[in-house]
């Protein structure tokens, strides 16, 4: 558990030292959005909620894709070494998994700030709306830290993550957009209960898989 | 394996299917007619396909706790011959859907399943090219075969039921789930299904075989 928590310290450390990684991908969500918004050419709040909820999910998915993925991209050969020597590939995962949610959480919260002031915000439920964005982002960055690390140990890893991640992001990206479809139209949450459940159990199938699978990339 | 009953089995389940199948007498439903056909040579290929999508997770499985590098060619072959029974089954329902649903895409949520999951296989075997280390290929890409297939089947078999789908038997379309499935099509599919299975079996071993001799030569 200390292990854990110093892992996460680090992470937050060089993410606060460097703030150029963070800043970049605040910049990126920004810039995206700004581009949606003067491409549709809409004022705000005349988009329609289909158009609206696509495109929100687009600019979170591939700004999770270039923020989250780089956790162990980033690590050099020897660090990795380091790490090995120290502690048990369990503790690797938990640090970087959960440092990864809340970046994960971070971008999609900033995202939707920043997309529903800019392109109007048509969400009538947000209690379920929320919950929708946070149980996608912990899905994300499940998907995203695994196949992160399984690309590290691969050659030209940037275009290959992509590759690799698109699909297995699909069903957590679909369940994710009926999800908040039925929030934007304000839907009785009795209706909504079982997608969030399926999602939710989606989540944990992903997680406890990566846990049992991340030992064999570690140790090679 | 190398016994010889179950491939020819296999053949003769399948020209059984291709007889019988097209010219043995078919029940009457609304809009299907006579397409109802279709089932013995399309519903297979499904079957066929996850049957072989799971035998590979199991040999990936047993690679990652042995280490055998046979096991990791078992796996990948099993989802070489998945794919083409994936594109095969794709093929076949397209051309279905063109005379019944009047498109051959219509974004039916098994449609649309299905080719997300013939996206991830291509995946799988484009992590596989682009590393050289023939041990480490094996552990990394059977992690992510085991990874894929986990979420392979809540996209096949939970997404589809969240919504309606156009496929016979769901949304109150006329069809064939467990009540309705005619003694007559009974006859039919279920030996078609065994002997598609069979057939992509064999194909399966052939291409291990041929494989295993490839390597031994490069050695």
């Amino acid at each position: 558990m200390q292990q854990v928590l110093s892992i996460i310290n680090k992470e937050v450390k060089l993410e606060w030292r460097n703030k150029t990684a963070f800043n970049s991908i605040v910049l990126y969500l920004v810039s995206t959005i700004f581009i949606c918004y003067l491409s549709f050419n809409v004022k705000t709040g005349q988009m329609q909620a289909v158009t609206w909820n696509a495109l929100f999910w687009i600019i979170i998915v591939f700004a999770n894709i270039n923020g989250v993925a780089k956790s162990f991209l980033q690590e050099g050969e020897g660090r990795m070494l380091y790490y090995y020597t120290l502690c048990k590939p369990q503790v690797i995962l938990s640090g970087k998994l959960i440092f990864n949610i809340l970046l994960s959480v971070l971008i999609a919260i900033i995202g939707f700030v920043v997309y529903a002031i800019i392109l109007g915000n048509p969400v009538v439920n947000h209690v379920y709306f929320l919950l929708t964005i946070l149980l996608a982002s912990i899905g994300f960055a499940g998907i995203l830290t695994l196949v992160s690390g399984i690309v590290s140990k691969a050659n030209n890893s940037t275009a290959l993550l992509a590759v690799l991640s698109f699909p297995i992001l699909l069903p957590i990206l679909m369940i994710a957009i009926r999800l908040s479809k039925n929030a934007i139209d304000g839907i009785d949450a009795s209706l909504m209960n079982e997608k969030l459940f399926t999602l939710l159990s989606v989540d944990a199938v992903v997680i406890a898989t990566a846990y049992l699978l991340f030992p064999f990339i570690w140790r090679s | 394996m190398r016994k010889r009953w179950w491939k020819i089995l296999g053949v003769a389940l399948v020209f059984y299917t291709l007889i019988g199948g097209l010219l043995m007498e078919a029940p009457r439903l609304a809009i299907l007619n006579e397409t109802i056909r279709a089932m013995h040579f399309h519903v297979p290929m499904w079957f066929g396909m996850i049957i072989m999508l799971t035998a590979s997770v199991v040999y990936s499985i047993r690679y990652l706790k042995t280490g055998n590098l046979k096991y990791d060619t078992y796996a990948i072959e099993l989802v070489n011959t998945s794919i083409l029974f994936g594109l095969l089954g794709l093929a076949t329902g397209m051309i279905w859907a063109h005379y019944t649903w009047g498109a051959a895409w219509s974004g039916d949520p098994k449609q649309n399943g299905s080719a997300i999951g013939l996206l991830i296989y291509f995946a799988y075997i484009l992590l596989r090219n682009s590393i050289v280390d023939s041990q480490q290929k094996a552990k990394i890409s059977s992690v992510y075969n085991i990874f894929a297939y986990a979420t392979l089947i809540p996209l096949l078999f939970i997404l589809p039921r969240l919504t309606d789908s156009l496929h016979p038997g769901n949304g109150g379309n006329p069809g064939f789930n467990a009540y309705e499935l005619d003694g007559r099509l009974r006859m039919i599919f279920y030996p078609a299904v065994i002997g598609w299975t069979l057939i992509g079996v064999w194909l399966t071993e052939l291409r291990i075989r041929l494989s295993i001799i490839k390597t031994k030569i490069d050695e």
